[in-house]
């Protein structure tokens, strides 16, 4: 259990609005083991960016709540932690990139004093000091360290991201969060930069969780990936397993709603029935139920457990265990 | 870091530029450099010192040795307007100062946490606007005693509405972006967000409002003056200059004239720059 970086538990993020009472997080659980990169795939509105502020403890509070779980970095309880001391983990053990680098640069300050900024934070060092590390940074980033002076609006989407990039790693942290680094890119781009951030995963020896709707992304550059519905995990393993022995019915019907360019091309996109449950009421039984074309009684009644359907590959599905349904749900897709 | 700073300070150049388009506001900007050259080197301008009384040569119309003639102590009108600007720039500037100051940290504290602390905040606020501005500079200075520091004190607290509401607006929007959250991500203190990250993008509004606000200060500081309750005799205010020689005023017209002409040319070139930095300020006029 040594390698374990973080293990999420059971952890319920609410928000309140209208008085009415949104279920953003139910019961995920998620493992990030030392040097892995975990992938958080998911549709719009699951609950993976509030799940990468619960671990840095940003859910703005009011409205949002973290109700119970427990979020283990390093063996050490996060929810636990006063903000003081979470300020000393943020940029420091834990960073994250955010979506969009046009907005995540502060327009006023030069991007080096920026890099400088979480240095001078985190480490015991001169101005000057930060200041050369900083250009180091810029230099690792593909930037040259000539621009330390320029400004945002100087910078390309791509160069700022690099940028961004940069801040996050400036002070070696062990986890980084990418929530969706590439999405407001091109895809040229989008390519330059994922190969950009898995070099320097390696080189910095980081574990990374990356949150992207994207499959394709994620196949590239993770070892394991979570499919996220409703505030839960729902399947998660190892990319082969996940991709190749695809288990939970919701992932399948992801796994098919892919336009394929070889072979027949069907006249219409598959796509999965219905929407995403209403976060504020969530059905009682598994989450999937409505949409799910395997569903029997148990489904709309009982939450199903995490059942492990091979060594490392978990799926949170009544399908599963110990009726073992020999189904082949293959061939409904 | 680098010597290349010819583009730092990309927005304010811009602004700059914009600025310099607009002939109104540059005319501004002149005049208030001019007073400013005049305040500072009073003592080499002015042909009088500003206490030197001839009373032989009392209430004498404006001619060529005194360009805008004597008051009713024999006193040289020109050179007490120019040691005068010592002082009405000295309030007009503190006074905004210590509005901009006090307002300004009240309204993005109340910005920033939002909640019961905003309430708090700007409930005061709301309590210290139903009060009239020049009333309340009124009751200050009474309350304080009269005097330069007191009418500064009175001037400033006043303002300090306009100006708590002023930066609480512009830090609300800056507070939403992604930059602060991704700021706080990295373990920024609270109030090194406030003072390095949002203060710098907020600033545009609250340069604008002080500009103009130093117009209103002046005006006050020499209201103040006007009823006594300013800056005392024998140090030249404007305003007390007004005051003093409003008794005299149906038959040495002159005695009012300057220094009445002179806060209005000051306020009006104020208001002109003023205006100039807000429509240079503004990203929307860009073209």
């Amino acid at each position: 259990m040594n390698d374990v970086l973080l293990n999420i538990e059971d952890l319920v993020v609410s928000y309140t609005s209208d008085n009415k009472k949104v279920n953003a997080v139910n019961g995920m659980n998620i493992v990030v083991k030392k040097g892995e990169t975990v992938g958080l795939v998911g549709e719009t509105g699951a609950g993976k960016t509030t799940t990468a502020k619960a671990i840095l403890k940003l859910i703005p509070n009011p409205p949002g709540v973290i109700e119970r779980g427990k979020i283990y970095f390093s063996g050490e309880d996060l929810i636990k932690k006063r903000e003081s001391e979470m300020r000393k983990i943020r940029g420091n053990k834990i960073s994250m990139i955010f979506q969009d680098p046009m907005t995540s640069l502060n327009p006023v300050i030069t991007i080096g004093e920026q890099i400088a900024e979480v240095i001078r934070l985190h480490q015991k060092v001169s101005k000057a000091k930060a200041g050369i590390i900083a250009c180091e940074m810029l230099e690792r980033v593909g930037i040259p360290k000539v621009r330390y002076d320029e400004y945002p609006h100087q910078f390309s989407g791509g160069m700022k991201q690099r940028v961004v990039i940069a801040i996050a790693l400036a002070c070696n942290p062990q986890l980084l969060i990418a929530d969706e680094p590439t999405t407001a890119l091109d895809v040229t781009i989008q390519a330059q930069i994922l190969e950009l951030m898995h070099k320097l995963k390696i080189d910095f020896n980081t574990s990374m969780i990356m949150i992207s709707h994207d499959l394709g992304v994620v196949a590239e550059i993770c070892d394991k990936v979570a499919i996220v519905y409703a505030g839960q995990v729902v399947e998660f393993g190892t990319v082969k397993d996940v991709y190749k022995n695809t288990a939970h019915p919701y992932t399948k019907g992801l796994f098919s709603a892919i336009p394929k360019i070889e072979g027949d091309r069907p006249k219409r996109l598959f796509y999965i029935p219905g929407l995403m449950p209403d976060p504020t009421n969530i059905p009682v039984g598994c989450p999937f139920s409505p949409r799910c074309s395997f569903k029997f009684s148990t489904c709309e009644k009982e939450a199903p457990k995490d059942i492990y359907v091979d060594e490392n590959h978990l799926v949170r599905c009544h399908l599963y265990g110990e009726k073992e349904r020999e189904l082949d749900l293959c061939q409904f897709y | 870091m680098s010597k290349d700073s010819k583009r730092k300070r990309g927005q304010f150049k811009e602004a700059w530029i914009r600025l310099k388009r607009n002939k109104a506001a540059m005319f501004g900007l002149f005049v208030i450099i001019m007073l400013f050259i005049m305040a500072v080197f009073a003592p080499f301008i002015s042909p009088y010192g500003y206490d030197e009384q001839h009373l032989k040569m009392a209430n004498l119309l404006p001619s060529w040795r005194h360009l805008m003639g004597t008051d009713n102590f024999g006193r040289d009108i020109f050179s007490r307007i120019i040691y005068g600007s010592r002082v009405s720039l000295q309030v007009g500037f503190i006074a905004v100062g210590i509005g901009v100051l006090i307002g300004g940290t009240l309204g993005s504290i109340s910005a920033y946490y939002g909640g019961i602390v905003d309430n708090v905040i700007m409930r005061f606020i709301d309590t210290l606007l139903a009060i009239p501005g020049t009333l309340l500079a009124i009751s200050i200075a009474a309350a304080l005693g009269p005097g330069l520091t007191n009418a500064m004190i009175a001037v400033g607290v006043g303002t300090v509405p306009t100006y708590a509401r002023v930066v609480r607006a512009s830090v609300l929007t800056v507070k939403e972006q992604e930059f602060i959250e991704a700021a706080r991500c990295i373990g920024v203190k609270d109030y090194k967000i406030i003072v390095k990250h949002i203060l710098p993008n907020a600033m545009a509004p609250l340069i604008v409002q002080a500009t103009l606000g130093v117009a209103g200060a002046i005006l006050s500081a020499a209201a103040l003056s006007f009823i006594g309750l300013g800056i005392q005799p024998p140090t030249p205010e404007w305003g007390a200059m007004l005051s003093a020689g409003r008794v005299y005023i149906r038959d040495y017209w002159h005695i009012v004239t300057f220094p009445g002409v002179t806060i209005m040319v000051t306020i009006f070139s104020l208001n002109l720059f003023g205006d100039g930095l807000r429509d240079a300020l503004d990203p929307r006029l860009k073209r």
